[in-house]
């Protein structure tokens, strides 16, 4: 395939050592704690959207009235998007953290390296 | 087409011309035109990305399929709308991160070569033209329906102008065609909720009992299930459309025109609020129509319910409402389509051309004139193409692009960001199997094999929507690959370097280590 040699366009920063940044313990603990967020939330949105169509296809319990004509599939309807907006705005709170995270490992690297 | 009319349009033509000639002013580097240099703030490309992403069809489609279906027709948009937690939390900050100009580069920057950007490539030109197509030939239905002109000129007009728009302004003319866009759609929905809410003086109550009374579904209107009969359906198509955003290259190179991943989240958050609160105003404008003009009057306009809007501007404001809203309409088409066009220039004369046929040495001026030529020949294209199809009813395709998308790119890019075992024959068989795979059963569904279809029999796969069995076939075809042959040499990238560069940020080495 390829025989070109392997070029990767960046900006030339400061040499980093990268095995050290895997294995810092703050690289591990960045990755936890992101981990931590997205994993349970993605199953949970995941969880809780196609709940909706299994619901709709396998019952019809959700077609009884929730308040006079609008049945309770409107209710789980509008609570989808109300999850997305939710989980969304918490996640962009939370992120920022971690970018500071990030942030943080990449200069001690860079510090580290240079000594 | 009267004087009003007319004025609305050629409004938004001379508007938009003017965003050109300016962004054509600006353009002069590459990284100008195909990304606007990073420049855009969160959310402006939050607007951009709705512009980008509410097509025509789901405008004009999603409020008629409410008219007509009730709840059912809502389900697309919930669809739509959660899949941007997909982008949000799986690729979006990665692929920033990953990414410079296109989708090539961020499989690249763990399988470095030309082959690895030519899979990639192919994928986005042929999901961004597969897309572009059945816009373009909507677009003429829907400008002869709106406004009484020629099908071969309405296709032509809105051809030339996101050719126009893609040729000298790159990215940033499109992107703020895309923002205007977004503002106009924005407030033509959001004025017509006002105005039919307003006319049942604010009692939601009162909507409900209309659309009971006009609707043949009586009291079962808000009930599910009136479109999809087969459970299996239903869940397919949910399927495609939750995974499928996060693999159109069209949305993802959006990802590349702001500065950080503080940008990036920022323009996914904006772009959530606003297509959300879209789809909900949709849902008024569905409910308002079936409970104004009633049931019959939108089926005789047209039967696939596509005139819903419209249709109520009219009722409820006369001529000048449906003028505007008319130009709406056609403002939403060439932000799409342009969209496409500089999604489909991208692949083509930055992946293809510059980095294989010029194996990356061609100069500035020339990858310029290269991405401009493409976008002229990608515009003409597509503009026979579409001109040729009017005889045919080629709008399923917006949906099987979710498909596509869902089933080739979007296994490719979740993989090569979180397996760490995958490797470039894996990158080959995911997109090879995702893409003649769905191919395969679009063929044989229903769609077009059909008693009085494209092929006259009865459809071997009997779903629309065959996600549910597509998607998985990408995935499988990607770990199979990777499995079935050798573990990588250590000449490669390591996946740890990858890694760490895709969550922090680090820029690699490539001679590190």
């Amino acid at each position: 395939m390829n025989t070109q040699p392997i070029t990767v366009e960046k900006d030339n920063k400061e040499s980093i050592d990268f095995v050290k940044v895997e294995e810092s313990k703050e690289f591990k603990s960045f990755m936890k704690s992101k981990k931590k967020f997205i994993v349970p939330w993605t199953i949970f949105f995941l969880i809780f959207y196609f709940t909706l169509p299994i619901l709709t296809s396998y019952t019809t319990f959700l077609n009884s009235s929730f308040f006079g004509d609008i049945s309770w599939v409107w209710v789980f309807a509008i609570a989808q998007f109300v999850m997305t907006w939710v989980l969304c705005t918490l996640y962009v709170r939370k992120a920022n953290r971690f970018d500071e995270m990030a942030e943080d490992i990449i200069d001690e690297q860079i510090k580290g390296g240079n000594s | 087409m009267n004087l009003t009319y007319f004025l609305f349009f050629i409004c938004i033509v001379i508007c938009t011309l003017i965003i050109t000639y300016w962004a054509a002013m600006r353009s002069v580097t590459t990284n100008i035109y195909y990304t606007a240099a990073g420049s855009l703030t969160g959310f402006q490309n939050g607007m951009a990305i709705a512009g980008d992403f509410i097509s025509a069809a789901s405008f004009l489609g999603i409020v008629g399929t409410i008219a007509l279906s009730g709840y059912d027709g809502f389900l697309y948009s919930i669809g739509f709308l959660v899949s941007y937690l997909v982008v949000l939390f799986l690729v979006a900050e990665p692929v920033h991160r990953l990414g410079k100009y296109s989708l090539g580069d961020v499989i690249c920057s763990r399988f470095p070569g030309n082959t690895m950007r030519l899979i990639m490539a192919i994928g986005a030109f042929s999901i961004s033209i597969f897309y572009m197509i059945p816009q373009l030939v909507a677009s003429g239905f829907l400008l002869r329906l709106l406004l009484d002109i020629d099908y071969s000129i309405s296709v032509f007009v809105i051809g030339s102008l996101m050719t126009i728009y893609v040729m000298f302004g790159g990215m940033i003319a499109t992107s703020w065609v895309q923002i205007v866009k977004t503002i106009v759609l924005m407030s033509g929905t959001f004025l017509l909720s006002l105005i039919v809410l307003s006319n049942y003086n604010w009692n939601v109550a009162a909507i409900v009992t209309d659309v009971k009374e006009n609707s043949p579904l009586g009291e079962y209107f808000f009930h599910a299930g009136h479109l999809f009969e087969s459970p299996l359906e239903l869940l397919s198509l949910q399927l495609a459309l939750v995974l499928g955003t996060a693999g159109l290259p069209h949305i993802l190179i959006r990802l590349f025109t702001v500065k950080n991943t503080f940008e990036v989240r920022r323009s996914l958050l904006s772009a959530t609020w606003i297509i959300g609160i879209f789809y909900v105003m949709t849902l008024i404008l569905g409910l308002g129509t079936i409970a104004f003009i009633g049931y019959e009057t939108l089926i005789s306009a047209d039967p696939t319910g596509n005139l819903a809007a419209p249709l109520l501007a009219r009722a409820v404001g006369g001529d000048f409402l449906l003028a505007f809203i008319s130009a709406v309409a056609f403002t939403t088409i060439v932000a799409v389509v342009a969209g496409l066009v500089i999604s489909a220039t991208t692949a083509f004369s930055y992946d293809i051309y510059h980095h294989m046929i010029k194996r990356g040495k061609s100069t500035e001026r020339e990858q310029l004139l290269a991405a401009r030529w493409t976008a002229l020949v990608v515009g003409i294209l597509s503009t026979i193409f579409a001109l040729r199809l009017e005889t045919m009813n080629v709008t399923f395709l917006v949906s099987m692009t979710f498909i596509v998308a869902a089933s080739s790119i979007f296994p490719i890019l979740v993989l090569t960001i979180y397996w760490k075992r995958f490797n470039r024959l894996g990158v080959i068989s995911g997109m090879l199997s995702g893409l003649f795979a769905s191919m395969l059963l679009l063929l044989i569904g229903p769609h077009i094999m059909h008693p009085e279809g494209l092929i006259q029999r009865e459809a071997i796969i009997s779903l629309y929507n065959p996600g549910i069995i597509a998607i998985p076939i990408g995935f499988i075809g990607a770990v199979l690959g990777t499995l079935l042959s050798r573990r990588q040499s250590a000449s490669e990238i390591s996946y740890e370097d990858f890694y760490k560069q895709a969550q922090t940020g680090v820029q690699s080495r490539s001679d590190a280590s």
